[in-house]
């Protein structure tokens, strides 16, 4: 799409305004109809640009076609850096390192990150967790959580795992056993397979580019 | 006087007396979503009490679920109310809105005792199509989803056929159909499973945002409207002329205000200058509602029929505008929202502007249905006791949402701001004494709002039972 936000916006208000206008000529301003006009067009011309802005955004959220990673980033290191033109941070995928020691071609990736959500929405997570944001504000937000500097300073030498992904995943399989200040998580009872679909899952998301949110993750630490 | 006869409890519609059904069961849930509240509250007092029992997340899903149940029921018991005296004849397909309601009622009822009892399921589909479908606002299984979809299109249906069968459209029938269309093809926007999380969030918020920022907004003010030609008889003209402006505003700034939400979710970044744009404009509509209200209690003097049907009224104006409008306004802009957003600041706006523009609609029209319970209808209706319970509910909200906020800013600037949005930073901001401080003054200030409450049924209970001494409260 080659317009910018303010293009958009203008248009929209513009055509809204005019519309109303030409189809109100001979009404005053304070009359119903008037009125009427203007809540039908400015109704439909903001429908119309939604619809039209949705194919644009489904097109550009796919995975792999910009912002949105590829099933198959969990096999590789993923970090954060900062962008000095856009000043804030992106995601940067490093190199192959595979998943639990194994790595995953993108049908086999999709499945355990499919597995991932369906276990992350099965558990509830978001009624105290956030999820690109958006939850419920009681327990700490899951976006960069595979970032999280948290689990090699803390919890790896507590659980006793030598690898990133396992420290998260016996963390997850047993969070009551080790605190983290002062809220608990429950044991949710995570099988096997779904804590690590559930860590793939956190991984993958953590590879978005959501434009520089959550800010400043892991820099003042 | 009212241009609506008053109608003795003998003489109302078969609608009327489903409206009355829609309202008893709005009341029961919004006591549920009170208690489940206070259990959130004591909760961040003290985390372990009843851990893996009925945990956080457990309670939160009933007191949001229950929250959004009985203030949609409340509206929708508005226009069965107000449906035959617009048309001036009984609803068409009556029986069937009966069926479904008693449909709905057992399918919620079972729905809460699954939240209750089973919780939590396998990472399958089994469990969001039967236990829960794990996105906040709308965790209703899909099977309730299903049924919810066919509950709004009787509905829908009820309010065409008899508006034909009548032969009358007038203005409001007019927005009200047509919003309640969106309605409820939105709704089916929520109903879609996609892995990536991106595209769920993407039309998630098309249910969460069209309904709350747009659709229902709309309704409220078709119900608005009709309460306030029953209330102070304000002239079908006007009414209809300020309820076309709303919709212009309201579809006008709310429906590309949706781009607020694609701040950070992935999408493209043309969403932070739309979303940042459309969202700073949609407070207007809401100063429309609010000079409308204050203009018409003024030109009237604040006579009326129904005291605390128009103190509900005019608090919703007030709460709407400052709930929805300001507190929205104060972190909606994306320079700020990024610091901001999932923190407490999130439930501060989110308990005030549910509050000042759903809220205060359902009890308007609770009050204006209690008028015709009792046999001798009393004019003004009053009494001492909706007083304290509006008093004790308003300003509990206002606690509540003063220590949301105060947390929220502590929350915003140290876990965010200065210690890097981590997972230590988030523990550190809620360690804070700026955030546990307001722990205490959030669950007393629900316990005050709960003890509104109490008085609030009483008073729904007994008003009109006997004459109010007359000019006490004129």
């Amino acid at each position: 799409m080659d317009y910018s936000w303010i293009q958009i916006a203008v248009a929209a208000v513009f055509l809204s305004v005019v519309i109303t206008l030409v189809l109100s000529r001979g009404y005053g301003w304070l009359s119903p109809t008037f009125w009427r006009n203007a809540a039908v067009v400015s109704s439909l011309i903001m429908l119309f640009i939604l619809m039209w802005l949705t194919f644009d955004t489904t097109e550009k959220v796919r995975p792999g076609a910009g912002q949105v990673p590829t099933w198959t980033v969990i096999n590789h290191e993923i970090g954060l850096t900062w962008d000095a033109k856009k000043r804030r941070q992106v995601p940067v995928v490093g190199e192959k390192t595979g998943f639990f020691g194994k790595v995953y071609g993108p049908a086999e990736a999709y499945a355990l990150i499919n597995k991932g959500k369906m276990t992350l929405q099965s558990r509830n997570c978001m009624e105290c967790h956030q999820i690109l944001g958006n939850g419920a504000y009681f327990a700490p937000d899951l976006t960069r959580s595979w970032l999280d500097p948290w689990w090699e300073q803390r919890v790896m030498p507590m659980v006793g795992a030598d690898s990133h992904e396992a420290a998260m995943k016996k963390w997850l399989m047993n969070p009551d056993k080790y605190p983290q200040g002062k809220r608990r998580m429950p044991n949710l009872h995570f099988t096997d397979e779904e804590a690590t679909a559930l860590v793939a899952f956190l991984k993958w998301m953590s590879a978005i580019d959501t434009n520089g949110f959550p800010p400043r993750f892991g820099v003042a630490e | 006087m009212s241009t609506f006869a008053l109608r003795q409890p003998g003489e109302l519609y078969e609608s009327q007396k489903l409206a009355i059904w829609y309202f008893v069961v709005a009341v029961a849930l919004f006591g549920a979503q009170i208690i489940f509240g206070l259990l959130l509250a004591y909760q961040y007092i003290d985390p372990d009490f009843l851990y893996q029992k009925l945990s956080f997340m457990t309670n939160r899903t009933v007191h949001l679920n229950a929250m959004i149940v009985w203030l949609l029921v409340g509206m929708m018991g508005g226009v069965y109310w107000f449906l035959p005296v617009e048309t001036g004849r009984e609803v068409v397909g009556i029986k069937l809105a009966k069926f479904i309601w008693w449909v709905i009622v057992a399918g919620v009822s079972v729905v809460v005792l699954v939240y209750l009892l089973v919780q939590i399921g396998p990472g399958n589909a089994f469990t969001l199509w039967f236990i829960n479908e794990g996105r906040e606002y709308v965790e209703a299984p899909r099977w309730a989803d299903i049924a919810i979809v066919a509950w709004v299109a009787i509905f829908l249906f009820n309010v065409i056929a008899t508006a034909l069968a009548a032969r009358r459209i007038t203005g409001l029938l007019g927005v009200l159909i047509f919003d309640l269309v969106a309605l409820g093809a939105l709704y089916t926007a929520g109903m879609h499973y996609t892995v990536n999380v991106t595209m769920d969030q993407y039309l998630w918020w098309w249910v969460v945002h069209l309904w709350v920022e747009a659709t229902w907004e709309v309704l409220v003010g078709v119900v608005m409207g009709w309460s306030l030609m029953y209330l102070l008889g304000t002239p079908r003209k006007l009414i209809e002329t300020w309820l076309f402006l709303e919709v212009a505003l309201v579809f006008g700034t709310g429906i590309l205000g949706l781009g607020h939400h694609y701040f950070w979710i992935g999408t493209p970044e043309y969403w932070i200058g739309l979303g940042g744009f459309f969202s700073a404009l949609e407070p207007l509509p809401l100063v429309a509602m609010v000079v409308h209200a204050v203009y018409d209690s003024g030109a009237h003097r604040m006579h009326t029929v129904n005291k605390p049907a128009l103190f509900w009224a005019i608090t919703q104006a007030f709460g709407n505008f400052i709930g929805a409008g300001v507190w929205g306004f104060m972190q909606t802009l994306p320079q700020i929202n990024m610091y901001s957003h999932g923190t407490q600041l999130a439930a501060a706006h989110g308990h005030f502007s549910f509050f000042g523009a759903y809220v205060g609609t359902v009890l308007t029209l609770v009050y204006i249905a209690v008028q015709h319970l009792r046999p001798r209808i009393q004019i003004p209706l009053n009494s001492k006791l909706w007083s304290w319970a509006w008093g004790l509910l308003v300003f509990g909200i206002i606690a509540i949402v003063a220590s949301f906020t105060i947390s929220g800013f502590a929350q915003t600037m140290i876990e965010r701001a200065e210690l890097g949005s981590t997972w230590n930073a988030f523990i550190r901001s809620y360690t804070h004494p700026w955030y546990t401080n307001t722990h205490w003054w959030r669950f007393w200030a629900g316990v005050l709002f709960l003890l509104g409450y109490v008085l609030l049924v009483w008073d729904l209970m007994t008003i009109g039972r006997k004459p109010a001494t007359e000019g006490a409260y004129d």
